[in-house]
């Protein structure tokens, strides 16, 4: 009997270049977009995009729009984004990108070009350690040194990137790890790293403790934030609220988990949250904190912080458990599988006391503003407008600043996803590219930057970008001539002593638009609001609408900085008349 | 508090750095640090050891299991493991000190692995508390040259209830 040798299909396997196994790698993980800005390193990889159509590669004009615009892609669709760089200063254009998704939890994977490995440290032209620049700012990175270990390395990123707490993963890839050739087969089963086993499923004794506290409290309130929208979790975040009768509050990042127009919202907490947010968290009972951090713009003078509560703390990250507060009831695991199993112990119940009380702080602390007829237009009645127009199925994203803070306090935001802003790391210029990176991946969406004019000025090179690929992005610019954040604290802070925050000289904008290929529309009259921005949003392509706001208008209510939530100042000091303060309100 | 840590790496470039940027990040000083290969040719062991206060090095102990590298991490207590320090010591001893010298060397059961007219250089290991005494007893004659492995630990695999460590 002569025993005939055969391969399974599966083990046979084709030599292929190391650009070809990255495409193919990438093919498989589901990528349809990458960002990027070419350099010679890449030549290789760069000629694949003429020809095949699977993955598209989107030509950004700087690479940190790049890292933005991955990172939109992925909070808009939940999916990994993609960036591709060359070496030296492609990369470390990067970090600032990198660095905003790491502090966010944003799933992104970048590749890099490197110089080739026989010469990697040697200072060669173009070289950068970017794999020892990132090691803070990212989950994992790679530097790939031998062609076996491609393939496999960028499967472990991508799992790396979407499991667990979301983040950053670079691959750095020596150039003759691009030319080079290896054998090629596609990899099956689970990726499997030792030091890696995120947990996601909730301790089942700690679980019953929350829902014995939850049944046992009188004055609750839920805290959400951008880990309930990472894991999908709002449904089971809106079922638990209305089945034990909890209001529900959101960081800037928890916007869209949980619907602003449900009658058990609370609105954003914290610095420039809503009075009533930080007056119902000061005098709860019970705070159940879900994929959010107690981030010091969250929490005020950490101290002083939810005094009355006892406080549980469901997330994935064991890290941030207990770190800026002591916990009573850490859960570790993911929100969603968490919240399941909660929402199985808690039976229904009524708090009509403690949503009096909540009313009544929502009653006498209401978020206002002053417009008045005939003067200059306020910028939270341009987002009030906006969002009116808008409706709720838009996608809103925002740079950095003043126009930040009203949009989170103004925007009526009912779906995850549909809110996208920088809040770890605060970076200007982050909205624009990642709208763009949003409205690529949610193509049937109203996509808008909600940008403030400084932000704006440091990326709007990607207008470029929006024409080329017909990317149909508006820029809607709350223009008060200023770094308007800074000159607020320095007229608070600094006896309105205003150092260097004039941008007096900016561009035109609608001749910037036009000079790009694109439309553009400026206002400073009231009346033309409402048309406006019917127009913008009814013209196809990409939009700036300029939109010449009160430069003298500040962010209220703000606690300030190191100072207890509890004391935080409600309306303009420099105005007759303020409502009081917290402390103020007579307990029932 | 003083805190040790062993901490379980994959052997790859650049994990070193990581672990002990950690620490430095939040500013703790890093007491003594020693890495070195395992049983698995993959595999290193770094111990550290620390102060700071409680809750951080918790926080640290989280934070470096979070690494991707970072196979294990083992906060040791003294009582349930053993630890070694080898110290390499050059001590003064004229002739009419050197008696004094290889005494209290003998009592420690260092080896001598030097003699000069003047100097004694001397190799001693022992846990903490015994390297600590040695040179302290040696700092009275002036140690002019010193130099440390820092701590290595490993923790004592019980075998019964009964059962005493011995050092
Ligand atoms: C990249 C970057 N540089 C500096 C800052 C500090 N900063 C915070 S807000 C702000 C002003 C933003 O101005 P603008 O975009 O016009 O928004 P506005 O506050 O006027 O609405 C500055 C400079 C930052 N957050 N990001
Ligand atoms: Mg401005």
């Amino acid at each position: 009997m002569t025993a005939k040798s055969s391969t399974p299909t599966n083990l046979r396997s084709k030599t292929l270049s190391g650009a070809e196994i990255i495409y193919r790698c990438l093919g498989l993980e589901g990528v349809e977009f990458i960002f990027g800005h070419p350099g010679a390193v890449l030549l290789t990889l760069l000629d694949l995009f003429l020809e095949r159509s699977k993955i598209k590669h989107v030509l950004t004009r700087h690479e940190q729009c790049a890292a933005h615009m991955a990172e939109g892609y992925a909070r808009a669709s939940g999916g990994v984004g993609v960036c591709l760089t060359t070496s030296g200063p492609g990369a470390t254009n990067l970090i600032t990108g990198i660095t905003d998704a790491y502090m966010d939890s944003i799933p992104i994977v970048c590749l890099t070009g490197q110089v080739s490995t026989s010469v990697v440290g040697n200072d060669a032209f173009q070289e950068a350690d970017i794999v020892g620049m990132t090691r803070t700012v990212t989950k994992h990175n790679y530097l790939i040194k031998n062609m076996a270990d491609l393939a496999p390395s960028i499967r472990e990123a991508f799992h790396i990137a979407r499991t667990g707490r979301p983040g950053p993963v670079l691959i750095d890839l020596p150039k003759d790890i691009l030319l080079g050739e290896a054998p090629f087969q596609v990899p099956e089963g689970e990726v499997d790293i030792r030091g890696y086993k995120p947990r996601t499923k909730g301790h089942p004794r700690q679980i019953k403790r929350v829902a014995e506290a939850i049944k046992e409290a009188k004055k609750p309130v839920l805290y959400v934030g951008g880990g309930v929208i990472h894991a999908d979790a709002s449904k089971e975040v809106e079922k638990l609220a209305t089945a034990a009768d909890i209001p529900v509050t959101w960081t800037l990042l928890g916007a869209g988990a949980f619907p602003s127009e449900n009658k058990l919202s609370l609105g954003m907490l914290g610095m420039h949250g809503t009075a009533y947010a930080n007056m119902a968290v000061d005098e709860c009972d019970l705070l159940i904190a879900v994929g959010a951090r107690f981030d010091d713009r969250v929490t005020g003078k950490v101290s002083e912080f939810a005094t009355k509560a006892k406080i549980i703390h469901i997330d994935i990250d064991p890290t941030a458990i207990g770190k800026n507060l002591p916990v009573e009831i850490p859960v570790v695991g993911d929100a969603k599988q968490v919240l399941r199993e909660i929402n199985k112990l808690v039976k229904r119940q009524k708090r009509t006391l403690w949503h009096k009380r909540v009313d009544r702080f929502k009653e006498d602390f209401p978020l206002t503003f002053e417009a008045a007829e005939g003067g200059p237009i306020k910028p939270q009645e341009a987002i009030l407008t906006l969002s009116e127009e808008a409706g709720g199925d838009a996608i809103f994203t925002t740079e950095v600043g003043q126009h930040q803070m009203w949009a989170a306090q103004y925007l009526q935001v009912s779906f995850p996803r549909h809110f996208i802003s920088s809040g770890g790391l605060g970076t200007m210029g982050f909205g624009f590219p990642a709208a763009i990176g949003a409205s690529l991946a949610r193509p049937d969406k109203l996509v808008i930057d909600i940008a403030g004019d400084g932000s704006f000025q440091m990326v709007l090179q990607e207008m470029a970008t929006t024409v080329q690929y017909g990317i149909p992005v508006k820029v809607f610019i709350l223009n008060n001539y200023g770094l308007g954040m800074v000159r607020q604290w320095q007229d608070l802070f600094m006896d309105r002593r205003f150092s260097e925050v004039g941008l007096e000289v900016g561009p035109d904008y609608v001749q910037l638009a036009a000079a790009y290929g694109a439309k553009g529309l400026h206002i400073e009259d009231r009346c033309d609001l409402r048309p406006a921005i019917q127009e913008m949003i009814k013209t196809p392509g990409p939009f700036i609408l300029d939109v010449k706001v009160d430069p003298d208008e500040l962010v209220f209510p703000m606690v300030p900085a190191g100072g207890a939530n509890r004391d935080m100042i409600l309306n303009d000091p420099r105005k007759k008349k303020p409502k009081g303060r917290l402390s103020a309100l007579p307990d029932n | 508090m003083r805190q040790v840590f062993s901490i379980l790496v994959n052997n790859h470039a650049g994990v070193l750095s990581h672990v002990s940027g950690l620490f430095a990040r939040r500013g703790y000083n890093i007491e003594s640090i020693a890495a070195g290969p395992t049983e698995n040719p993959e595999a290193t062991r770094i111990v550290i050891v620390a102060f700071g206060e409680e809750e951080t090095l918790e926080q640290i102990a989280h934070q470096l299991r979070k690494l991707y590298d970072v196979l294990e991490v083992e906060q040791l207590q003294y009582n349930r493991s053993v630890t070694r320090e080898l110290v390499l010591a050059t001590v003064s001893a004229d002739a009419d000190k050197r008696t004094e010298v290889l005494q209290i060397a003998n009592a420690f059961g260092a080896n001598i692995v030097n003699i000069t007219d003047n100097t004694v250089t001397l190799e001693a290991s022992g846990n903490d508390h015994k390297t600590r005494i040695l040179i302290k007893a040696l700092e009275r004659y002036g140690i002019s040259n010193m130099a440390r492995t820092g701590m290595i630990a490993l923790p004592f695999d019980e075998m019964t209830d009964e059962w005493e460590p011995l050092a």
